[in-house]
């Protein structure tokens, strides 16, 4: 799968999409996806939540673990995917199109790779 | 150094996720996943590269002595080809190891221990031995493969006609599709299935016997990650997490394999301890989330123990999770409440297993 071109990227394997200048929606990489395996659970984050860019912003359980997700910026929790708490595997099955959270009011963020550079990194962890 | 299975370049070609698992490199899962390998081995049928799985003979006049004085299970009347669970234990009464014993002859037993124990279970063993017995770890000598699913008897009957028909049974030098191996019906899934021990040099091609035979049968490889939900979901104890030294076999839930009526190590102390004190139970999530091993279980505001292990088990649709909790301190169908990484999520005390085959 390709990561699309008009997302960005950070390290810790989420991406991040600008709904506009100053609100994103964030979701988890097909990358982090694979590595995960198949998801059962997402311990979605609440409408209000600060976050903290770098810092997890929620979690989500594979049938063998649970991995934190990292807010990319810092900000307020606005909106969820109320879809995943009943079908987690749709991060599966389309991890760009499965957006866990929307984030506005953006005061920081992490760095910012475009998807070459993303990929870039993703080659170093294999 | 992880070390590889004889197996091991069959996972990769096949594409499974390597990871490092008892001092062996092994496939977590294959491209299907996790879920699809659960259910496979629930619906159709799994195949599973155990030889990780140690293996140790006691063989001579007194091999029968020697097991039955360090094992709490009696192995006095037991038919050659029968296959027995046991716990070995400290002096203390605390689980050295869980393992099977093959009888193979009267003077000659196979016992299958799990990987992470082989080492301290093979010294314990040694340490204890007595009388006119030879003990032998044969461990890398061995492969061990397991074919779970009920489609399992249509795919070991197209390589052999020898087969074991009982639960906890098994049968010797049969030919599966031309390689010599001991073929047992048992299994860690809780689905009908049967275990296949081959010399790790024919493991190779036993694991592409089998694949080719239930190709029409809807057999694929599975993981270690299939390997502990269906476990969990058969609620089949592990080491280390149901119990290990600080548990006795009888707060496990495990007393059918001690016989107190039989002179072994840690039977003193197990006397001595009276009614256990702890139990493991059953908890079905009720709430959002999954529960995992080590978090704490609450009954009306008051701790009574901790998770041993939990996951979310795809046959049966939601989380399970198996506790040790104070005896006594809840009954089936009451409501519990577990924290999960400070989230307080309920779940329902329910009877073990979660899933048992009809």
């Amino acid at each position: 799968m390709t990561n699309p071109s008009d997302y960005k990227y950070v390290r810790s394997h989420e991406w991040l999409c600008y709904v506009d200048d100053d609100r994103v929606r964030v979701g988890i990489t097909d990358f982090a996806q694979q590595a995960m395996g198949d998801l059962v659970f997402v311990n979605l984050p609440i409408v209000g939540d600060m976050t903290t860019a770098g810092e997890p912003l929620c979690d989500v359980e594979s049938v063998k673990s649970v991995e934190d997700i990292f807010a990319p910026v810092s900000g307020e929790v606005t909106a969820i995917n109320e879809e995943l708490m009943d079908h987690p595997e749709l991060i599966n099955a389309a991890p760009y199109d499965a957006w866990i959270a929307e984030i506005s009011h953006i005061t920081d963020t992490e760095e910012l790779l475009d998807a070459a550079a993303y990929e870039a990194v993703c080659a170093e962890e294999e | 150094m992880e070390r590889k299975t004889p197996l091991y370049d069959c996972h990769v070609a096949l594409g499974g996720k390597i990871v490092p698992f008892a001092g062996y490199l092994l496939p977590v899962q294959y491209p299907a996943g996790v879920i699809a390998e659960h259910m496979a081995v629930r619906t159709k049928c799994g195949l599973f590269d155990v030889s990780h799985m140690g293996e140790v003979v006691y063989e001579g006049p007194d091999a029968l002595a020697n097991i039955n004085k360090i094992l709490t299970n009696d192995y006095t009347k037991m038919d050659i080809g029968r296959v027995r669970y046991s716990l070995m234990c400290y002096e203390n009464g605390g689980v050295v190891d869980d393992l099977l014993v093959y009888k193979m002859r009267d003077d000659k037993y196979l016992i299958v221990v799990n990987a992470g124990n082989h080492d301290k279970d093979v010294e314990w063993m040694k340490e204890h031995l007595f009388g006119d017995v030879s003990f032998t770890d044969i461990s890398d000598d061995v492969a061990q493969i397991a074919l779970q699913g009920p489609a399992s008897d249509t795919i070991i009957a197209k390589l052999t006609q020898d087969i074991p028909q009982k639960y906890y049974s098994f049968i010797d030098n049969v030919s599966i599709g031309g390689i010599n191996a001991l073929l047992s019906q048992t299994g860690y899934t809780g689905s009908k299935g049967y275990e296949i021990y081959v010399a790790a040099a024919d493991a190779p091609a036993m694991w592409q016997n089998l694949l080719d035979a239930g190709q029409d049968e809807g057999l694929i490889p599975c993981g270690l990650g299939a390997r502990d939900t269906l476990r969990l979901e058969a609620a089949m104890p592990l080491y280390g997490h149901e119990m290990d030294e600080t548990v006795s076999p009888f707060e496990a839930g495990l007393g059918f394999a001690v016989k107190l009526d039989k002179d072994f190590i840690g039977r003193d102390a197990l006397l001595a301890a009276g009614e256990p004190k702890r139990q493991r139970v059953g908890l079905k999530v009720l709430g959002r989330g999954i529960v995992r091993e080590h978090q704490d279980v609450y009954y009306q505001g008051e701790l009574i123990g901790h998770s041993t292990s939990g996951t979310h088990c795809p046959y049966l649709g939601g989380a399970y999770a198996m506790a040790l909790i104070a005896a006594n301190s809840v009954k089936n169908g009451d409501i519990v409440e577990v924290d999960v990484r400070g989230r307080r999520i309920e779940a329902e005390i329910v009877p073990l297993p979660f899933y048992k085959r009809a």
